[in-house]
């Protein structure tokens, strides 16, 4: 923890540096630390859309935890609206930073009316001084979701998918945030609820301003929602940058592979289309490789690889890469 | 689209499409038309869900009527029948010696004369036992004390089994730990051993004249609950914990910790409700338990003090005239019976119904 | 002329829940040609995966046809004797499922579990078939294929484990490969070498593959024909081309318009308005039309006929019921 990090005012979030270990037991007596997010710095303005993407265990969802404080960071400053975040002031940031989850099933209590799972926030917070006031906001709420308002007497069970990840979405914007975390909001739905959803993210963030931390694994979402995206590979940001720089420009040999294997609807595009296939398979993080972690499956992997872990640095506009070689 | 209309009779005769259409239909559907279809089906809790379920159920069914109609006859008992379970009988104010023994629906010598006489005999609906006391009625009585002690047992195991698991399992990690050894070491004593140590000691130590309602149940009955209270809980406790990791797992608890709920909201609004299906399942199925137990205990003497009649002490008592008086084993072996059937089968009933992993 | 190979004939299969009949297929018929690679592709609910299970007849208890035809090399196997159908299973048609993990046996090793399949439809035995093992866990491209042979499952990664079940797929040659969402558990590049191996797979041992997936991007690399499926009947089929360039259908030219495209990029997505079907309740004419943005009032009563909309192309779709006779009309009139 740097006590002396200042924040830019400009930004809603900065992470600086982030750290995010797991003690496993490995063998009887022996504890290792897991090294799910390893030095993880980015920073996101008001009502901007970062996207955060990488491939299972690369811990992007541990990210998105641990700065909204589901886990306590293991090392590391989170600082929002310029005020550190801490075990004493969360309590009250709680307004201001919320998340939708991925699983539509799980993350809805099963024995609770959608009006209660809306407003528990606005009762943990105790943001109404009337029934009545309570009642008009969660209305209030599901319309800007595109909820029926006869609707809120209901229990989860009885809703779709898309539906479920609506009521979410309400949920998440009781308080009137101005930072919400989306942990694969959209992996779990069907292509066409998922352009709905997708949409919805849009509109309200034109309407309210809000900003996102976008995380999925799935490219061609990511690009279409994010003004900026950063790709995360191990633990550790590779590559961050514009999102369409980023898909026209491709620097850290990462992120080109992992654009050259998204799958195109488009038969012809797909055949004229020259695929990086990876070789290997990703490395246990338990068993990080020394140096830069993507090393083991890189073609331009060289002796400095080995030996230092690169730090990104700017290529111009706001480009950043953590590679020696490009 | 009106030329489409009138030009209908003008259609070639080789259209593959040469089925009578009528093209009025090819206008564009209103949404109401579209959504007629939609039909939200009726909304339902998750506990109307269960209760829908479970009275589908004929064995389930079966078991409530069963327990209605033991709780009935055991309020109604009373009322109807003259004769209390301590009584000895008597005719007109003389003990009947001859009233002993009887088997069901007979009537003593002394009775005969006396219903001779113009008198009215209540009939002994289950004979009587060795000491000339109606049968039936302290069959009833004896199964009014059974059934409270298993479900008073029941409820104590309940309570200190789910604050004890809902501890254990929300906090986890240390606190865990050191509840879950406790519950290793209790698992471990001989329950039966100390029921008897303990009622040994409370004879000796306790002075329960005082306490009327202590006397009459004896120092047996107390040290059962005592015992129950401290060693029973644990089997309940494991299962809450282990539903409770499960549940904590779910998204939605981590939804509510970003919400900013506290962890007594959390227990309270999100877990403890998720797991009220498996705890009323449990308990359910813990009350024939208790029952047994508790006839078991009477069974071997070390039940109700007499007069007091419990299922098991009366099967005890018969144990002695077993080949000529039969019909004193069998009612309270079929009362024990019938009890535990209809709740095992209520129980099994109550976890198909609600068992969320069941569910198809 | 390509010899057909599997030719399926208005299949309906029927689930009984507790809730009603659930009618997972309703009239599905296609026809695979040997050698080339189907895509069935639809989402949840759409009956694509009821359809490949009922193929292989290994539908849930409560599940069963209720009427069509699967007529393998002319004969109609779902007429076929439970014994017929162990033999039919693995030797002529076989299956990968989506998600490796829970589809290898944990208790059992990858040499046991792979030797399992060898033997039971090849004469092979003993060391003959461990032979045949290690040879099919190379061609799968799974290095030091002597060690996995005796590692279990939990030691393998998730694209290891999917080439394992490819392995295992394979090992009898089977001239069909159902693959039901094979890389829909794994991440994207792990999925972009599996389908290059089945592709390479494909080319060596010419079998055919029925793909059946949800992800239109996998459906473009892989297939020659598709089928798009909704609420249990076939909304279209034809070649990648017909389907991506030129649908005919409501339906699947929605889901076109749902997924991002890099080219429109910052433009809205048009989504397909509504709720996906459900099938305890599906509607008497079209099952697409109450989703459907240009519903007539005919998709209402009638569901509309199968038509080839020219050249091997064919849609369901009363709009171009609607196009013909107009275009029959214009001709009409000009004569």
């Amino acid at each position: 923890m740097n006590k002396d990090y200042v924040p830019n005012k400009d930004n809603l979030v900065e992470v600086s540096n982030l750290k995010q270990y797991f003690p496993i037991k490995v063998g009887m007596l022996k504890k290792v630390p897991l090294k799910a997010v390893d030095g993880v710095s980015f920073a996101i303005k008001p009502g901007e859309t970062l996207g955060l993407v990488g491939e299972s265990g690369c811990g992007k969802t541990t990210a998105g935890r641990s700065l909204i404080r589901l886990y306590t960071p293991t090392d590391g400053d989170v600082f929002f609206n310029g005020e550190r975040v801490s075990e004493k002031n969360i309590g009250y940031m709680r307004k201001d930073m919320q998340m939708v989850f991925q699983d539509p099933y799980s993350s809805l209590n099963p024995r609770m009316t959608v009006e209660d799972i809306i407003g528990e926030p606005l009762d943990v917070h105790k943001m109404y001084h009337s029934k009545g006031e309570r009642r008009d906001r969660i209305l209030e709420l599901m319309e800007l979701v595109g909820l029926n308002a006869e609707h809120a007497t209901r229990y989860a069970h009885e809703f779709s998918g898309g539906q479920r990840q609506r009521i979410g979405i309400a949920r998440a914007l009781a308080t009137k945030p101005k930072f919400i975390v989306c942990d694969e909001a959209v992996s779990a739905l069907d292509v066409s609820i998922q352009a709905q959803v997708i949409n919805m993210f849009d509109e309200l963030q034109k309407k309210l301003g809000v900003a996102y931390l976008f995380i999925a694994h799935d490219l061609l979402v990511v690009h279409h929602i994010s003004d900026r995206i950063a790709v995360m590979y191990l633990g550790r940001i590779v590559e961050i940058s514009d999102a369409d720089e980023l898909n026209a420009n491709p620097i850290h040999p990462y992120t080109q592979s992992l654009l050259s294997a998204v799958p195109y609807p488009d038969p012809k595009k797909a055949k004229e289309r020259h695929r990086i296939i990876l070789k290997g398979d990703v490395p246990s993080p338990l068993h990080m490789p020394t140096g830069c972690a993507f090393r083991t499956r890189c073609r331009y992997a060289t002796e400095q690889c080995a030996q230092e872990c690169p730090q990104l640095t700017d290529r111009g506009d706001g480009h950043q890469v953590a590679c020696w070689n490009k | 689209m009106d030329k489409l209309n009138n030009n209908m009779d003008q259609m070639p005769k080789k259209s593959p499409l040469s089925m009578q259409i009528d093209l009025q239909k090819f206008e564009k559907a209103t949404d109401e038309e579209k959504h007629q279809q939609e039909v939200m089906s009726e909304s339902s809790s998750f506990f109307r869900d269960g209760m829908k379920k479970l009275k589908k159920n004929p064995l389930a069914v079966g078991s409530i009527i069963v327990l209605i109609a033991i709780v009935l006859m055991i309020i109604i008992t009373p009322h109807v029948v003259p004769y209390s379970y301590s009584q000895i009988i008597t005719v007109d104010g003389k003990r009947d010696k001859t009233a002993a023994n009887m088997a069901p629906l007979k009537h003593s010598d002394l009775e005969k004369e006396y219903i001779k006489d113009g008198g009215k005999v209540f009939p002994h609906l289950m004979g009587t036992d060795e000491l000339g006391r109606d049968y039936f009625v302290r069959v009833v009585y004896g199964t009014k004390i059974s059934l409270t002690v298993g479900i008073f047992a029941s409820v104590l195991v309940l309570l200190i089994g789910v604050i004890y698991g809902s501890i254990s399992g929300y906090f986890g990690g240390k606190v865990d730990m050191v509840m879950m050894r406790i519950v290793d070491i209790i698992y471990s004593l001989p329950d039966l051993l100390m029921i008897i140590l303990l009622s040994v000691v409370l004879n000796v130590v306790l002075d329960v004249t005082k306490v009327s309602f202590l006397q009459k149940l004896g120092t047996n009955m107390i040290s059962l609950f005592i015992v129950f209270g401290l060693l029973y809980w644990v089997s309940m406790a494991r299962l809450v914990r282990g539903q409770i990791l499960t549940i904590k797992e779910n998204e939605y608890v981590l939804a509510a910790q970003v919400s900013g709920a506290k962890p007594g909201r959390i227990i309270r609004k999100h877990i403890l409700p998720n797991c009220v299906s498996v705890i009323i399942i449990s308990a359910a199925l813990e009350i024939p338990s208790a029952i047994f137990t508790e006839s078991f205990l009477s069974f071997i003497g070390l039940g109700v003090k007499s007069p007091m009649p419990s299922l098991g002490s009366l099967a005890n008592n018969a144990r002695a005239g077993l080949t000529t008086y039969s019909y004193k084993l069998v009612f309270p072996a079929i009362m024990i019976a019938l009890i535990t059937l209809a709740f095992n089968l209520l129980g099994d009933g109550l976890r198909d119904a609600f068992d969320p992993k069941l569910r198809r | 002329m390509s010899e057909n190979i599997l030719s399926v004939k208005d299949l309906h299969t029927s689930f009984t829940t507790d809730k009603g009949e659930v009618k997972a297929v309703n009239g599905v018929s296609f026809n695979l040609d040997k050698g080339k690679i189907l895509g069935i592709v639809g989402e949840s609910g759409s009956g694509k995966s009821v359809t490949a299970y009922s193929i292989m007849q290994i539908l849930e208890s409560n599940g069963r046809i209720s009427s069509g035809e699967v007529l393998y090399k002319g004969e109609d196997i779902t007429k076929y004797s439970e014994k017929q159908m162990h033999q039919f299973r693995g030797k002529c048609c076989s299956i990968i499922f989506q998600d490796p993990m829970t589809s290898l046996n944990p208790v059992f090793t990858v040499g046991n579990q792979l030797r399992e399949a060898i033997e039971l439809h090849t004469s092979r035995r003993g060391k003959d078939a461990e032979g045949r093992a290690v040879e099919m866990l190379e061609m799968v491209g799974v290095n030091e294929p002597r060690k996995r042979i005796k590692q279990y499952p939990f030691e393998l990664s998730g694209g290891m484990r999917q080439r394992v079940m490819i392995a295992m797929a394979l090992a009898c040659e089977p001239d069909i490969l159902i693959a039901d969402e094979p890389t829909t558990a794994l991440d994207v590049t792990i999925q972009a070498q599996i389908l290059e191996l089945m592709q390479e797979l494909q080319k060596k041992m010419g079998m055919a593959i029925i793909m059946v997936t949800h992800d239109l991007g996998v459906i473009a690399d892989m297939c020659d024909e598709i089928i798009v499926m909704y609420g249990g009947r076939v909304c279209e089929r034809g070649t990648a081309d017909d389907i991506f360039y030129r649908p005919c259908h409501e339906y699947t030219k929605g889901l076109l318009n749902s997924i991002p495209d890099v080219k429109k990029i910052g433009e809205k997505l048009k989504p397909i308005p509504g709720t996906p079907i459900n099938l305890l309740n599906m509607p008497k004419g079209c099952a697409f039309c109450p989703r459907c943005e240009s519903a007539m009032k005919i998709c209402l009563d009638e569901q509309p006929p199968e038509m080839q909309v020219p050249d091997g192309h064919y849609a369901s779709c009363w709009l171009n019921v609607k196009k013909a006779k107009e275009a029959e009309k214009g001709a009409v009139q000009h004569e």
